[in-house]
């Protein structure tokens, strides 16, 4: 208990929409050890983004936590008052945003807005906060950081912009990181960068990391392990080299296989048909199964999921019966 | 930054001086002869040449704007023919009345309007806002004259807690004719603070600064506040216009020697000295706060800063 | 852009979706819809709702009477029945929120059209004299043009078109602009359809929208500019009833019988508070990204 730093159980969110209750994080339990980097990957709409913003209590409306809980480093965060949360934001969990064109704010200095949240946390002078914001500028490998300091943020490229936000998010030594995509805006050269620059904190800060994107490539190169979901649901978990070698799933199948397909340039590009299901309109049993190659009868029922080996679990009949076969 | 505001000088110069002909233009060449219109029924030939010399408009056309520019450039703007005494003295007096009425209503207007605006976004789709909104749509919907007559004759007249007249009365004097100004604008200001507040607070940078730590209410004052205002300042020079139309009317009802009622009385006398000097006075406030607005804008927003 | 387009083509600009839009999504400004024709109604059958003519001196006994059966709003002080005149000022009201604001809309459109288009010199002529009109306070230009052109229902018409030009252009403008860029601009460009032919058939059909919400929004404020310009004395031809105008005679007895001109303030802000709302709702229901202009 004492090594983990965040424990997701039975996380339930939901949208409330005049035509009814979306159920955009559906019963969704994650464990994130301390030191580790944990990936959730699914497609755009399948509730990853949804799970971190429940974990930080930031949903939009007319999102809201259902039922669950979420306990980090032991102290329940569905149970803190607004005013307790807030101080959680910043000090204990931090997060990066997908768009680091948008997420600062274009009025302020980006010195200024790192400074902001230190100065939120921490009961230090102003010139204090300055040396530690330009400490941590140098430390997310930001040149010239006193010039930086008082750049408009209009006036930075994505790359630094992404590593002011880390600067941000990281300036009060958070125990956990959430980084909603934080990559998926870059040249694939700055991603790179940046993710040798999470890996590199992750170690130095003593922090854990949630990394969610849909990008399998960018999920191998950083995850210890992975948290696969579906429609709000998590299909499949193992870590990440199980779950490159043996994925279980048909839906985690597909997503290697259609990532396999790019590097091969022989085969045709293979593609999961239809697309993301309206959560209004969920078929009954697995949530898969209208778009899955192996459906059969057993899929008409609820699916619950498998240890199909230590520490592998799937969301999925068949892959019981792999088991035994 | 620099040569976007001389740019925009430029621009404003070029707009006073077609402002400056258009009046010219409008009240000259008029059908009939300006004269006579300005005299009315009491026509005596004698007294109309007298007249015409006076004003030059025996000159030709264009002399008569080249006088009438240099004019305005020296501060001469012609003498009253109904009051007798030289337009600028007539507007210095007056002016300051209109200004600190419109200060008054400008204040009624942005802190009602602000606050009001800011309550209903953060409360959105509840009762408050509907009812705000709903309040702030009458607010531009009544008529001046109404909000001014039903608030002499209520607590002026009835319940006698505000002097009825405010000429002589002090500032207490601006209260009510402030509050009747004001009204109008606040709806509008309302209105634009609650839908760019809430345009804004969908924005990226809102959730990263509650990611920071900071609370709902913080997030709203230190960065969605500053961001919202800049649609609000242009706003604001767009209400001067309309704050100088309303005062015209509100200085009516309030007998305030302001510079709308001396457009009035120019008109009532045919005073077409009067009437073009107040005009064109006017006009050139609201170009000059328009030119300010522009100004400030670029200050506050550092993306406008850096672009030319 | 893309998005408004697409809008056009898929959910349609029908008067009939329009309507079921408007009556799914705000009520109130479908109610407002109907106060808005009960007006004009009142408006045009004003001779069969009362048996008085707007000019008729209906008592010469008491001329300020309280009001009663006869008189429901009283007489005025020349011995009217305000009623009547209340119902006959709704023509003007209503004529002088219609006539003008289709005058400036069209001329508003076109200029805006032809400044976004063709650009360069048309441009920054237009756009300059716009700058021009824009730069006046309102009422001030509107009471200038009164005094020159005289008193006059047409005057008035004139008038406030001439104020109420330039907001139209400017905004058409922009929207001209953006629509320069799409793509079927463009390729009705590149197979060489003349200039004329692609204002009138693509971009005027895509600012409609647009235009209809700026109608709805531009007769009340131009309700509102008559209203004052009559309560100044200026404006229509007496004996005619405007609502500014009886307004501007009640002031007078506002201590002793303040509904002379207090009933005729309130049926100007009931008709533009009706207009208001109506432009409101369409305004969400046809162009969205209207709302902050």
């Amino acid at each position: 208990m004492k090594n983990t730093t965040l424990l997701v159980e039975h996380l339930s969110a939901s949208f409330f929409t005049g035509r009814g209750e979306i159920k955009a994080v559906n019963d969704v339990s994650i464990t994130v050890p301390r030191r580790s980097i944990i990936g959730i990957v699914g497609e755009s709409g399948c509730g990853k983004s949804m799970t971190a913003r429940s974990i930080m209590r930031l949903l939009k409306y007319p999102g809201k936590i259902v039922g669950g809980s979420i306990r980090l480093m032991g102290k329940e965060l569905t149970a803190l008052t607004d005013a307790e949360m807030a101080n959680v934001r910043g000090e204990e969990i931090s997060m990066i945003f997908q768009e680091p064109m948008t997420s600062l704010n274009p009025v302020m200095k980006v010195g200024k807005q790192v400074q902001e949240a230190i100065l939120l946390h921490r009961k230090i002078t102003k010139k204090e906060a300055k040396e530690e914001v330009l400490r941590m500028f140098r430390e997310v490998g930001i040149s010239e950081p006193e010039k930086r300091y008082n750049c408009y943020p209009h006036e930075l490229s994505g790359g630094l912009r992404q590593r002011i936000m880390i600067a941000m998010a990281m300036i009060c030594r958070p125990k956990l990181l959430i980084a909603d995509e934080p990559t998926t805006a870059l040249d694939v050269t700055v991603e790179a960068q940046i993710l040798e620059l999470m890996k590199g904190l992750r170690d130095t800060v003593d922090t854990s990391i949630v990394l969610i994107s849909h990008n399998l490539g960018v999920i191998a190169e950083v995850c210890d392990y992975v948290y696969v979901m579906y429609a709000g649901q998590i299909v499949e978990q193992a870590d990440t080299f199980t779950l490159f070698e043996d994925p279980r799933h048909p839906y985690t199948k597909g997503l290697m296989a259609s990532v396999k397909s790019l590097e091969d340039k022989n085969t045709v590009l293979e593609t999961i048909h239809g697309t993301v299901p309206n959560l209004l309109e969920l078929p009954e049993g697995c949530a898969f199964s209208p778009r899955c190659g192996e459906v059969c009868e057993n899929c008409r029922q609820a699916q619950s999921l498998i240890e199909v080996a230590p520490n592998h679990l799937v969301r999925c009949y068949a892959s019981k019966e792999v088991q035994h076969g | 930054m620099v040569t976007n505001i001389v740019k925009r000088i430029l621009q404003t110069v070029l707009i006073l001086i077609g402002v400056a002909l258009l009046i010219f233009l409008m009240l000259r060449i008029i059908p009939g002869n300006a004269i006579l219109t300005m005299m009315g029924d009491k026509t005596n030939p004698e007294a109309v040449e007298r007249m015409t010399a006076e004003l030059g408009l025996d000159k030709p056309f264009y002399v008569q704007f080249w006088m009438y520019i240099k004019g305005v450039f020296t501060g001469d703007l012609g003498t009253s023919y109904s009051l007798n005494r030289s337009v600028s003295e007539l507007i210095s007096t007056s002016f300051p009345n209109t200004v600190k009425l419109a200060i008054a209503a400008a204040l009624v207007a942005w802190i009602v309007g602000i606050i009001c605006g800011i309550i209903a976004a953060v409360k959105k789709n509840g009762i408050i806002d509907h009812l705000f909104m709903g309040v702030s749509l009458l607010g531009v919907s009544v008529p001046v004259f109404m909000v001014a007559m039903v608030l002499q004759y209520l607590l002026a007249y009835k319940l006698q807690w505000f002097p009825i007249s405010s000429g002589n009365a002090g500032w207490v004097g601006y209260i009510l004719p402030a509050i009747a100004l004001g009204w109008n604008s606040a709806g509008s200001i309302a209105r634009l603070t609650r839908s760019t507040l809430l345009e804004v607070l969908q924005e990226d940078y809102i959730d990263t600064a509650r990611a920071k730590g900071y609370r709902q209410l913080y997030v709203i004052i230190r960065h969605a506040l500053r961001n919202a205002v800049l649609p609000v300042i242009t706003m604001m020079a767009v209400q001067l216009s309309s704050l100088l139309s309303g005062a015209v009317i509100c200085e009516t009802v309030f007998s305030i020697n302001g510079i709308g009622r001396l457009a009035v009385a120019a008109i009532e006398a045919r005073d077409i000295p009067l009437l073009q000097g107040t005009v064109l006075f006017s006009t050139v406030i609201v170009i000059l706060g328009n030119l300010l607005a522009d100004c400030l804008y670029s200050v506050l927003d550092p993306r406008i800063r850096k672009e030319v | 852009m893309e998005k408004k387009i697409k809008n056009t083509v898929e959910d349609g600009h029908g008067f009939r979706s329009v309507c079921y839009r408007l009556w799914k999504e705000n009520k109130v400004a479908v109610f407002c819809a109907l106060l808005i024709v009960i007006f004009a109604l009142a408006a045009i059958c004003a001779p069969l709702l009362t048996p008085y003519g707007y000019d008729e001196i209906v008592t010469d006994t008491y001329r300020l009477s309280q009001p009663s059966l006869a008189h429901p709003l009283g007489t005025d002080e020349v011995g009217r029945d305000v009623f009547t005149r209340l119902l006959y000022g709704a023509r003007i009201s209503l004529m002088v929120g219609i006539v003008p604001t289709i005058i400036s809309m069209i001329v508003g459109a076109l200029l805006g059209i032809i400044a976004g288009f063709v650009g360069g010199k048309a441009d920054a002529v237009i756009m300059r004299l716009a700058d021009i009109m824009l730069a006046f306070p309102s009422m001030l230009l509107a009471m200038v043009i009164m005094y020159t052109l005289g008193d006059g229902i047409i005057n008035i018409f004139l008038a406030l078109a001439l104020v109420n030009w330039a907001s139209v252009a400017r905004i058409v403008r922009a929207e001209t602009l953006k629509l320069k860029e799409t793509e079927y601009v463009e390729a009705a460009r590149s197979i060489g359809v003349s200039k004329w032919k692609i204002m009138m058939r693509h971009i005027l059909p895509n600012c409609i929208p647009s235009l209809i919400v700026l109608f709805t929004l531009n007769i009340p404020s131009a309700i509102l500019s008559e209203s004052a310009l009559g309560f100044l004395g200026l404006g229509i031809e007496k004996p005619m009833a405007s609502w500014g105008l009886m307004v501007n005679t009640g002031r007078q007895y506002l201590y002793t019988n303040p509904w002379l001109s207090l009933a005729p303030s309130a049926a100007i802000m009931l008709v533009v508070l009706a207009f208001n709302f109506l432009g409101d709702g369409l305004r969400d229901v046809l162009d969205p990204h209207l709302k902050n202009q």
